[in-house]
């Protein structure tokens, strides 16, 4: 399969407005003819729905939560890019757009990652507009923060919590148009399936997660805005709900899938505390500004530390690694994510970790505290360090944070053009879940900017042209491919239903997530990888045979909700696998051993792998296809990523 | 799954649906650690139940750290637990003591219906917000982010207005069962800021009006809400958005109708 | 004319009502404990009587008066109105007794409320109603020689049961002839438990007042970061203690003097 990414040709900075006045329009009074479908309703799904109901389009929005308001962007915590260069530190949309695809470990195109840093100054805007309360200066204007991966200061915050002000903004906005009656929201609605006709999406499935009703939606597009798979782990700092269901069963139906081994990896998490643990909590890399990352120098201390028998605080400065401002003195402790860390990886890996249970590295403040003060320290991060106190109970205030990486945001996804469609026509991917702007890696406060960026400035645009193109003859429900599909899925419930083993399928989850976590995490070698392969594979024969699953259809039922999840994570988690094998060099967040500089670094292949992975799907078990989008660097220079 | 010592007893409300009449059951959690989420243990319940080929317990949860205002659960007599400023799923075992019995109920109120044991349906929110919880502007089309400077003050009090995470923890706590608390954040997040201006006045008129057809009860000022808001947000929400209704339904005139009123 | 009508019938609404009701029938417990101070006043009465006599004979104090019987009902009726509603609000109750802090005065307002009710209706009966509609009252002369200042006291009887009140100037006399409320008041206070009775009550009214004053303004929506300090305060000070001491000293010192 050819794939066209549809790159308008000319120079970066015009492509966006010059593909934009080559789109086709749809009358307005035509408008009101197209019916749309999102499913999903975080920053791209609530920002898509909006807009696209104010211009005249008929919503049909879909969330698995009982409120738009909680899905999972509502977590983000520190911050979304902006480059208005309100700083004056010499920040310009060009610059962003440069470390964007740097940050990437260059994977992304040039093309939609200037297209992204273009419009993120329209976002901020929006979002302001709308009352989203954004930290402000003193003077009352806009304040910003700096990230990690960047040396401007170019983050636009709202305290600890920007993703769920964000959030509430694109909501209230989504509510304006469900009062106006342009939306039709359908909350504790899981999609199950999207529904082809003669290769175009027409529709989809969900089952009502309180009736187990299962519904057929029609639409003239369908808008997959559903987050990411780092679920696949079991462990990560998404939400228990975020689930790759709706991405799994559209690539089933015949939509590549890009770059599915790309995960990122966030240093500073809260270290795991036992088997019991449901999820990993993050606590925002703005952290970094202030807190100085460090492990003990020898294993002898860290001995002592992991034993209790001496605490942080005791352990003399001489005695101290401060690892990323050693390797990387230009950037320090702010070094972007992939980097921070396999560093901290390698610290553990070399019996330097600590903690109880040795994952660990500490992050300190006691230098922050001393030179500004335990209230302007508490004034910044004070929810932070609640946050932290809570889980662990201790004081970041009089000890150091311990913290280590843990599954954050996947930069694989659906594979999408510069339209945001899949290969399947009507389809569209939005935000996290499809792979476009991030490459290998993504930085910080990139991740708001990209949903919101889909939703309420590209995807406007690009549907239309589609719409116009398919014209207004409404979709036909009866059509045999809605009843068809419809049973499909009540056939695979029913499977589920039937499955009366011995293990519940949170086990099966978590026995996943290890393997995933030792053989397709931080650091990954073609060996491990072919063992993880074989495992995954056990694992899934083994569901399908002796997983326990409880209950019925037609009743609010948690586990078979949870067992549907689980069975396609058990998928997806080989195709990752088979990604990273395919894959042989390091780039961002994918860490092949085999594949590093004298100094540990990644260590990319420009040569063979300057490509986009899309996997086709050929049936169950057997190997996926792979397509291959060539990455053309016309703009910047494909350099040995340094952040010394 | 055995990683701690804690034994717990917990009085459960089980109701199968909206409509069946609910009871409490009593579980036993057993080899529970301190280091668990509230919501942890109750995965440890849930997994013996499953086990057991029992129905496991039903209730709302999502994030897990405290943002998304999914999990409820009213818990020995307070929402969100005993501790201050936190949700359920920050709640962790350490709190409680081995041996202790914990009655677990599900938020009451008429507004918030009962789905199924501990989960309740809180679309009232919901409503309301879309009855007018929002600044009526279009993608596109708007001015520069810089062109109003806002005080600092006024920012970050709108911004300690909009840290509201939904959970209706102010309703479950209130004698009353009145929304008051989360609706008075949301009048007031965008009555204070520059942008929210336009509409102020007919925005709230039309927040109240939902909020007394969706059934909650209302304010007597007690301040439970406040006490037990997972977000401390603070009663004078309510205050101003009186004072906005009052202004507004006394000497303003616009009414209700003004508000967002379609195409 | 229904726009106001659903300004009133608003759950918010209703609370403005309470509020402002309430707020009135706070300035009339200043007026009246100004007046019941006479009582402390070692004159035989004359001044308490005269004070008695003024409020309700006077006519814009009458219309004031029948104001405040309003604002009692209404607030009444409101309350038990509003807590009906508050009652539907949550028809499934806790198992476990709510935990959240919340004063004890704020979440029994409605107890105290009734309370309050029952004592206004005794204590109507008892002195208003009497002194007003029913020749149970007896009167007193007050002579006042205006040369002297000095004033001598005696019981008098009406020439007609109807007779309300005189007050003439014979030789540089000031002849007043009054009903004798403050007789009927020191009466009541020698029974113990009407005492007692009026003590709980006074009690009522400073925890019904130390909630509601300042749940009146926060109601109103005049909250203040500088102004509502002082309203907690005077809320506190003056009508939670000040103003309930004063009113359950007149029984107590009644009593305690007629045990003399």
């Amino acid at each position: 399969m050819t794939l066209d990414a549809k790159i308008p040709a000319g120079p970066l900075a015009e492509k966006w407005s010059k593909h934009k006045f080559n789109l086709k329009l749809v009358n307005p009074a035509n408008k009101r003819k197209y019916d749309v479908i999102v499913v999903g309703t975080g920053l791209a799904g609530a920002s898509a729905a909006a807009s696209l109901a104010e211009l005249g389009y008929n919503v049909k929005a879909f969330c698995f939560q009982d409120s738009p308001r909680r899905a999972h962007s509502i977590a983000a915590q520190g911050g979304i890019n902006a480059a208005k260069n309100y700083q004056n530190d010499g920040d310009s949309i060009y610059r962003l757009f440069y470390d964007t695809i740097k940050g990437g470990d260059y994977r992304a195109r040039e093309g939609n990652v200037y297209r992204l840093a273009e419009v993120s100054v329209n976002i901020i805007d929006q979002c302001v507009a709308q009352g989203v309360p954004f930290a402000r200066e003193y003077g009352g204007l806009l304040d910003n923060r700096s990230f990690g991966g960047s040396q401007v200061s170019r983050t636009f915050y709202a305290r600890g919590q920007t993703g769920q002000q964000l959030l509430l903004g694109a909501y209230s906005a989504l509510n304006r148009q469900i009062h106006l009656g342009k939306v039709k929201m359908y909350t504790r609605s899981e999609m199950l399936d999207v529904v082809t006709i003669d290769g175009q999406a027409k529709g989809i499935i969900t089952r009502n997660l309180i009736t187990g009703q299962i519904d057929t939606h029609t639409g003239h597009a369908v808008l997959l805005c559903t987050g990411g798979y780092g679920n696949v782990f079991y462990l990560s700092t998404n939400a228990i709900g975020s689930n790759a269901t709706a991405v799994w069963r559209a690539h089933k139906r015949g939509a590549l899938f890009a770059n599915p081994c790309y995960t990122q990896i966030h240093p500073t998490c809260i270290p795991v505390s036992g088997d019991h643990q449901s999820k990993l909590t993050l606590m925002s890399e703005s952290l970094r500004n202030d807190g100085r990352v460090w492990a003990p120098k020898t294993v002898a201390t860290a001995e002592q530390l992991r034993k209790g028998q001496i605490k942080a605080g005791q352990v003399k400065e001489e005695d101290r690694d401060y690892f990323l401002e050693r390797k990387y003195p230009s950037f320090g402790n702010l070094v972007p994510r992939d980097v921070a860390s396999r560093n901290a990886k390698e610290m553990v890996d070399d019996g330097r970790g600590v903690g109880a249970s040795g994952f660990a590295v500490f992050l300190d403040f006691a230098d922050a505290i001393k030179r500004l003060g335990k209230d302007a320290v508490s004034a910044k991060y004070g929810n932070l360090f609640d946050m932290y106190y809570q889980i662990t109970d201790e004081d970041p205030y009089s000890q150091p944070m311990r913290i280590y990486p843990a599954v954050h945001y996947t930069m694989g996804g659906l594979w999408v053009d510069y339209n945001l469609s899949t290969n399947i026509p009507g389809l569209y991917a939005l935000g996290e879940c499809n792979f476009s702007d991030h490459g290998a890696n993504r930085l910080g406060a990139s991740a708001l900017m990209q949903g919101l960026a889909d939703g309420y400035f590209v995807i406007p645009y690009t549907v239309g042209d589609y719409l116009a193109t398919i014209g207004p003859k409404p979709v036909d429900g009866n059509h045999p491919a809605f009843e068809q599909t419809k049973q499909e899925v009540i056939t695979r419930i029913n499977k589920l239903l039937a499955l009366k083993g011995t293990k519940t399928v949170n086990e099966y989850h978590r026995d996943l997530g290890h393997i995933m976590w030792e053989y397709c995490g931080m650091a990954r070698t073609g060996e491990g990888l072919t063992k993880g392969k074989g495992l995954i594979q056990a694992l899934r024969a083994d569901f399908w045979k002796n997983a326990l699953v409880v209950g019925a259809n037609d009743e609010v039922n948690n586990a078979l909700e949870r067992a549907g999840r689980v069975a396609d994570f058990l998928e997806l988690a080989e195709l990752m696998v088979d990604d990273a094998l395919m894959r042989k060099e390091s780039c961002g967040g994918h860490f092949r051993l085999e594949s590093q500089t004298p100094e540990g670094e990644a260590l990319r292949d420009d040569d063979n792998f300057a490509f986009v992975a899309a996997w086709g799907y050929k049936g169950d078990n057997q190997p996926e296809v792979l397509n291959k989008e060539v990455l053309d660097f016309e703009f910047v220079h494909l350099t040995q990523r340094s952040y010394k | 799954m055995s990683t701690g010592n804690m034994n717990l007893t917990l009085k459960i409300w089980r109701q199968k649906n909206p409509d069946a009449k609910g009871a409490f059951v009593t579980y036993k959690a057993e080899g529970i650690s301190p280091d668990m989420s509230f919501l942890e243990m109750l995965d440890v319940v849930n997994e013996g139940l499953i086990h057991k080929g029992e129905e496991p317990v039903f209730f709302d949860h999502d994030c897990r750290e405290g943002i998304c205002g999914m999990c409820s659960l009213y818990i020995n007599g307070h929402p969100h637990g005993p501790k201050d400023a936190i949700t359920t799923c920050q709640l962790h075992m350490r709190t409680f003591h081995d041996g202790e019995i914990i009655v677990i109920e599900p938020w009451r109120a008429a507004a918030f219906p009962v789905i199924k044991d501990l989960a309740v349906d809180r679309s009232a929110f919901d409503r309301i917000q879309q009855a007018g919880g929002f600044v009526s502007v279009n993608t596109g089309g708007v001015p520069d982010a810089n062109i109003i400077p806002i005080p600092k003050v006024i920012a970050d009090e709108a911004m300690n207005s909009a840290t509201c995470i939904g959970c209706g923890a102010c309703v479950a706590a209130c004698k009353n069962a009145s929304a008051m608390l989360f609706v008075s954040a949301k009048v007031s997040q965008l009555g204070m800021l520059p942008q929210g201006q336009p509409e102020r006045y007919s925005r709230v008129q039309a927040m109240v009006a939902q909020m007394d057809a969706e059934g909650f009860g209302s304010c007597t000022n007690t301040g439970a809400c406040e006490a037990e808001c997972p977000k401390e947000i603070k009663m004078t929400n309510i205050s101003r958005m009186n004072n906005d209704f009052f202004s507004a339904k006394l000497f303003r005139e616009e009414g209700v109708s003004e508000h967002a009123a379609g195409e | 004319m229904s726009e106001i009508k659903q300004t009133f019938n608003s759950s918010l609404g209703k609370k403005l009502i309470m509020a402002l009701t309430g707020l009135f029938l706070c300035t009339f417990l200043i007026v009246h404990l100004g007046g019941n101070l006479l009582l402390f006043k070692d004159d035989g009465g004359y001044g308490f009587n005269l004070y008695a006599n003024f409020l309700t004979h006077f006519p814009p104090i009458e219309v004031i008066a029948y104001l405040l019987y309003l604002a009692i009902l209404v607030h009444a009726v409101y309350a038990l109105v509003i807590t009906l509603n508050n009652r539907k609000a949550r028809p499934v109750g806790y198992e476990f007794t709510n935990k959240a802090p919340a004063t004890w005065s704020s979440k029994n307002m409605g107890l105290l409320g009734s309370i309050l009710f029952l004592f206004i209706v005794i204590h109507m009966s008892d002195f208003w109603y009497n002194y007003k509609y029913t020749n149970s009252v007896a009167y007193k002369e007050y002579r006042t020689d205006l040369a002297t200042g000095k004033t001598t006291v005696s019981d008098y009887t009406p020439p007609a049961a109807d007779f309300e009140n005189s007050a003439s100037t014979e030789n540089n006399v000031e002849i007043v002839r009054v009903k004798d409320l403050h007789a009927r008041v020191a009466s009541s206070f020698t029974q113990p438990w009407y005492v007692v009775f009026y003590v709980i009550a006074m009690g009522a009214v400073a925890f019904h007042l130390l909630h509601g004053f300042q749940s009146a303004f926060r109601t109103l929506g005049w909250v203040h970061r500088k102004y509502t300090p002082v309203v907690y305060f005077i809320g506190t000070w003056f009508f939670g203690v000040i103003i309930p001491l004063g009113f359950a000293a007149m029984p107590v010192v009644y009593f305690i003097q007629s045990l003399k």
